[in-house]
């Protein structure tokens, strides 16, 4: 088939999963000529596993998403059949938000915000080739032999790569759900010169709620308070669908060990790396065989179907085991089964290969983000998407890139971490990855990132106005309690009585009185009035400020030590065999990951602090050359 | 450039009347101020730069005199390091100088790396280009050899507790991320505020032994336990003298103990020696005979390093054949004395019951052989093989205030617990006592609290 000149971009998206949509659309909205190539418009946003997005951790991630100007958090918002608040008996940093999706609203929604966008023009195909000239990108050629120029592209093919389902001893050369698979363009990549490795994930089966015994399961309903992830959603969805909780039993276990010989996990024809956190049913019960059941939550995959997606069950054992199993668990007894679990197995860049920035070290203007980069998850995913749009975005425009810390958000750690260390399996964000997770927390994720989202032209002069707006009545809230003294009269006394505390003996500051256990905000706002009638999300940013005022400082303590040493910057050409004492393994970690930062340098597994000490000698001598030379 | 405030002893350990403890970084002044008294009463921020004082060093929790001493106090930039730098002149022996060291960690310095104060010299531009390279290699050498000493040194049954503490806050953080990460898994129990008391606690007392066995100088003061062994008239004496006078021992009263034991402590060679029970030695010059076998071989057990003389000139006797089966499974020197006489002594017999430990022969009356003997003592020491009964002493000041900050630390929690501050709060501090634990025993894998979180529980959708 001859070649055919199809089109000059700015920014090409290959792929329109979680992370290519938000990258699609951040370039776009930043004022970049924006394509974005999927291999079926159908499957735009699609869920292929759990139809839930945020959670610990991942939830924080949706909120920054929507502080910089991204979608993710508004499409839920409007797409959800239950919403809920997770951790609320611990402390604010922790708070997350989940959503079950309507899997269906969500794509549509997704879709119809792309066709809407400006400057983005939205196309099926199936890219095969990518165009590069003197290690730099200069577009693509499609199936049909479509061949599009771009300043930039965006790789974003999720499990899509070289992908094959396996159930059983079945094995097939096939993307997610059965769809069609992006095989040419891995040769392409691979061709380039790229690493990549092998992963793997699965998804469990799917039943027809019709043939459900909900009667043997507890209900696991939403919260009846209404909950949103983006700062400007004002419209709740209050009518909610419950999810549903079950467990596994002795006879699933049996079924398990009598069928494991069947497993390809167990037989040797899986050889991608799962993750651990994302276990098969066969791995939970080897693996912790004295458990005598394992939780199985009945989720709804959306308003308009009767699918169920049965979370816990994840599985690739042949079909007829996978009957049987469903059979095994109490309510599903009469279960009929829509989709069997499968695993799949896909390539996966080794993510050492790029700056933080997304670009990769290799060929320049290329980008890659999502499933691709070695993470699991939507939200991983989309986190990734929206900062490699903005950094193609900020390229084609000729402005400085962006790259959040460890400190500024959960994306931060995680772009990080990918770049930093790699990873051996398949990524998931969890809260113990944050080292400033206090800082990064729910309630603040625009105050951290709002005003980044606003300098890039992500978001609107309106909402960075009401942003500033509330900025102040917070901070303006904050100097006043922390000023103001309150008296220890009787009505002071009888209401510190009425909540259990102790009286005070003196008067007192009412930020100080705010830090004991038992104060909340309006407790004592009754005391102290404000002028100003602050809103509820404003209140709980004041009361989380003052309680845990010791816990933060401690963290922004860190966060400056971090700081000065992200301000010492390694020369990017650095000859690291040219410094003598550098211990051997430490040069070849630093030469494979070129850290821009002493602070990311000591990061790297392998660099000890007496490298670190000669490379900052090293850096230090070389800028006492330039001056003395 | 800024950094902390980082403190050392500058002079040979254990030699010297006079050792020098420096302090460099912008709180030196401070932390000074804070720990030093003159008669006068003088402000030490007040003075100026460049000047010298008499006075005492006194702990300030305690107001107990530590130290009297004399203490030069140079500003900025006109100093080695071209910060605040202050020098303490305290008496040279190895109890004083520790004590001191020990209590400016304690107040708020670091220990300094190896080669840190020429590091921080020369990042702060004291010194040319021409030095940088000297000054990596100074690092890489004294990094690599001090981490050798430090593993080596360990002590098995102090890294096995504080591997043990470190694995129990562990798992208490897992616990704790778990039901964080993974809310709605009810197999996991959920860390309470009372439990997490518990385990926190657990933690603060098994530190506090640790410290309360330092401040009792087990930890910190001792040097290597050593005795000396063999029948009367082997050259005992001789071989005390001799390390005595070729070290310039430091003679101490460590009063409190059941009766005054007064214990020479020399330094071979940069390891500290305690000679044990040398005044036994002395009177009897047998320590075996008075006191028989199966006593005197808990007083060897209790020793760290054995010192077995033996005559050349005469042959093995059944009491050295005793020596020998009492000193089996010990860190043990065997020394052939009085080579200046005819050689009686079946070698070969010598060398099978020796089987893996160093001979060494001397003539003590000829002053022959000490060199050599010096010699295998500190390679012993030095390449690892002998495990002393509490932490040796070179990593010791490092581990005590990491000890000291570990405490502060998990205490805090504790307090934060007592107060109902939420539990993932509280986990900012164990996790902060969990990683410094671990830089008392070297390990900071940074991955092993997600492992862990797998390992313990199962997770996952």
């Amino acid at each position: 088939m001859p070649n055919f000149e199809a089109g000059k971009f700015d920014v090409i998206v290959v792929g329109a999963g979680h992370a290519g949509v938000e990258a699609a659309l951040a370039a776009a909205k930043m004022g970049a000529k924006t394509l974005v190539l999927t291999i079926n418009l159908d499957m735009i946003a699609f869920m292929p596993c759990n139809p839930s997005i945020g959670g610990p951790a991942k939830g924080i991630v949706v909120r920054e998403i929507d502080a910089l100007g991204g979608a993710m958090g508004k499409v839920i918002d409007k797409t959800h059949i239950q919403m809920r608040m997770l951790n609320t008996g611990k402390g604010p940093a922790v708070r997350a938000l989940r959503a079950q999706a309507d899997k269906v609203l969500y794509q549509n929604e997704m879709k119809r915000l792309l066709e809407e966008q400006e400057n983005l023009t939205i196309h099926q195909a199936v890219v095969e080739e990518l165009l590069v000239e003197d290690e730099k990108v200069v577009g693509l050629i499609t199936q049909v032999g479509a061949v599009y120029r771009a300043e930039t592209v965006v790789i974003t093919t999720g499990t899509f790569l070289r992908g094959e389902i396996i159930i059983g001893d079945l094995k097939y050369s096939s993307g997610p759900n059965n769809q069609q698979p992006s095989i040419k363009l891995a040769d392409s990549i691979r061709n380039l010169g790229f690493d990549l490795v092998r992963f793997k994930t699965g998804t469990p089966p799917r039943v027809n709620s019709k043939t459900v015994d909900y009667s043997k399961t507890e209900i696991q309903p939403g919260d009846d308070v209404p909950r949103a992830f983006s700062f400007e959603t004002t419209e709740f969805i209050m009518d909610q669908l419950p999810c549903w909780l079950t467990y596994t039993s002795e006879k699933t276990h049996q079924i398990i060990n009598d069928n494991l010989h069947l497993s390809p996990m167990y037989s040797g024809m899986i050889k991608g790396t799962g993750p651990r956190y994302c276990p098969s049913i066969e791995d939970k019960v080897v693996r912790f065989s004295d458990k005598p059941r394992h939780q199985i939550f009945l989720e709804p995959e959306g308003r308009n179907t009767r699918e169920v997606y049965v979370q816990g069950l994840s599985t690739s054992l042949p079909e007829h085991v996978q009957r049987q199993l469903i059979a095994s668990v109490p309510g599903l007894e009469k279960a009929e089964m829509m989709r069997a679990g499968y695993a799949i197995e896909y390539d996966a860049m080794v993510p050492t290969q790029l700056w933080p920035t997304l670009e990769t070290k290799k060929i320049k203007n290329l980008y890659t983000a999502g499933q691709i980069n070695g993470t699991s998850g939507y939200e991983e995913a989309a986190g990734q998407g929206l900062m490699a749009g903005i950094n193609a975005a900020l390229r084609v425009l000729k402005k400085e890139e962006k790259v959040l810390s460890r400190s500024d958000a959960y994306i931060g750690v995680l772009i990080d971490d990918l770049v930093t260390k790699g990873t051996n399996e398949p990524y998931r964000l969890l809260t113990s990855r944050a080292e400033y997770r206090l800082l990064l927390r729910h309630d603040n994720a625009d105050l951290r990132l709002l005003e980044m989202g606003y300098t890039i032209g992500l978001v609107s002069q309106e909402r960075y106005d009401k942003f500033v707006a509330k900025k102040k009545r917070v901070e303006d809230e904050l100097v006043r309690l922390r000023t103001l003294f309150i008296k220890p009269n009787e009505t002071t006394q009888e209401l510190i009585r009425s909540v259990e505390g102790s009286e005070l003996k003196d008067g007192i500051r009412a930020a100080d009185l705010l830090k004991r256990t038992e104060m909340h905000y309006d407790l004592v706002a009754e005391l102290a009035p404000s002028e100003v009638e602050l809103s509820l999300e404003e209140k709980e940013q004041v009361e989380i400020q003052v309680k845990y005022e010791g816990y933060i400082e401690k963290s922004l303590q860190q966060v400056e030590k971090l700081k000065k040493m992200e301000d010492k910057k390694i020369p990017d050409q650095l000859d690291y065999d040219a410094i003598s004492g550098i211990a051997t393994e430490a040069k070849q970690k630093l030469k494979q990951v070129r850290p821009l930062s002493i602070a990311q340098a000591s990061r790297i597994s392998g660099v000890n602090p007496a490298d670190i000490s000669i490379l900052l000698i090293y850096i230090e001598q070389g800028k006492i050359a330039k001056i003395t030379g | 450039m800024e950094f902390d405030t980082i403190a050392a002893i500058s002079t040979p350990l254990g030699e010297g009347a006079i050792a020098i403890v420096r302090i460099s970084g912008a709180n030196a002044l401070p932390i000074a101020n804070k720990i030093f008294r003159s008669p006068n009463q003088k402000d030490l921020l007040n003075q100026a730069s460049h000047t010298i004082h008499y006075g005492h060093l006194v702990d300030p929790k305690t107001n107990e005199v530590v130290e009297e001493v004399m203490l030069s106090l140079m500003k900025g930039p006109k100093t080695f390091t071209r910060e605040d730098v202050i020098e303490i002149n305290c008496h040279g022996g190895l109890v004083s100088v520790n004590r001191v060291l020990q209590l400016i960690l304690i107040n708020g310095a670091r220990l300094a790396e190896p080669g840190e104060f020429t590091k921080r010299a020369f990042l702060n531009g004291r010194i040319d280009l021409s030095q940088a390279e000297a000054v990596m290699d100074l690092i890489r050498a004294k990094t690599d050899k001090a981490m050798n000493v430090a593993l080596g040194q360990m002590d098995g049954r102090l890294s096995r507790l504080i591997k043990t503490l470190r694995q129990a806050l562990l798992e208490t953080l897992a616990q704790v991320e778990v039901n964080i990460d993974y809310p709605e898994y009810d197999d996991v129990e959920e860390m309470t505020l009372p439990l997490m008391i518990d385990k926190c606690t657990w933690v603060r007392d098994e530190i506090d032994k640790l410290l309360i066995t330092s401040s009792q100088g087990k930890i910190l003061r001792e040097g290597l336990s050593t005795a000396i062994i063999g029948r009367p008239n082997v050259g005992k004496s001789s071989l005390l003298n001799s390390l005595i006078q070729e070290n310039k021992a430091i003679v101490t009263d460590i009063a409190g103990t059941t009766r005054d034991i007064i214990e020479e402590y020399v330094n071979v060679r940069g390891v500290p020696l305690k000679l044990v029970d040398t005044a036994g030695i002395r009177e009897t010059e047998d320590i075996v005979e008075r006191i028989g076998v199966e006593k005197s071989r808990q007083v060897l057990k209790e020793a760290d390093l054995l010192l077995l003389v033996l005559n050349n000139a005469e042959q093995l006797t059944e009491e050295d054949l005793r020596l020998f089966e009492a000193i089996e499974g010990m860190d043990c020197i065997i020394i052939i004395n009085k080579t200046d006489l005819p050689t009686a002594i079946d070698m070969d017999e010598v060398n099978r019951l020796a089987g893996d430990k160093r001979i060494v022969t001397t003539s003590l009356l000829q002053e022959e052989g000490v060199d050599e003997l010096e010699e295998a003592i500190a390679s012993l020491f030095f390449e690892g093989s002998i495990e002393a009964s509490d932490l040796t002493y070179v990593s010791n000041a490092r581990h005590i205030s990491l000890l000291h900050l570990a405490k502060a630390t998990v205490t805090d929690a504790i307090e934060a617990a007592h107060n109902e501050v939420p539990v993932d709060m509280i986990q900012i501090d164990v996790t902060r006592t969990w990683e410094i634990l671990g830089e008392i025993v070297g390990d900071t894998v940074e991955e092993s609290l997600i492992d862990q979180l797998f390992a313990q529980f199962c997770l996952g959708k």
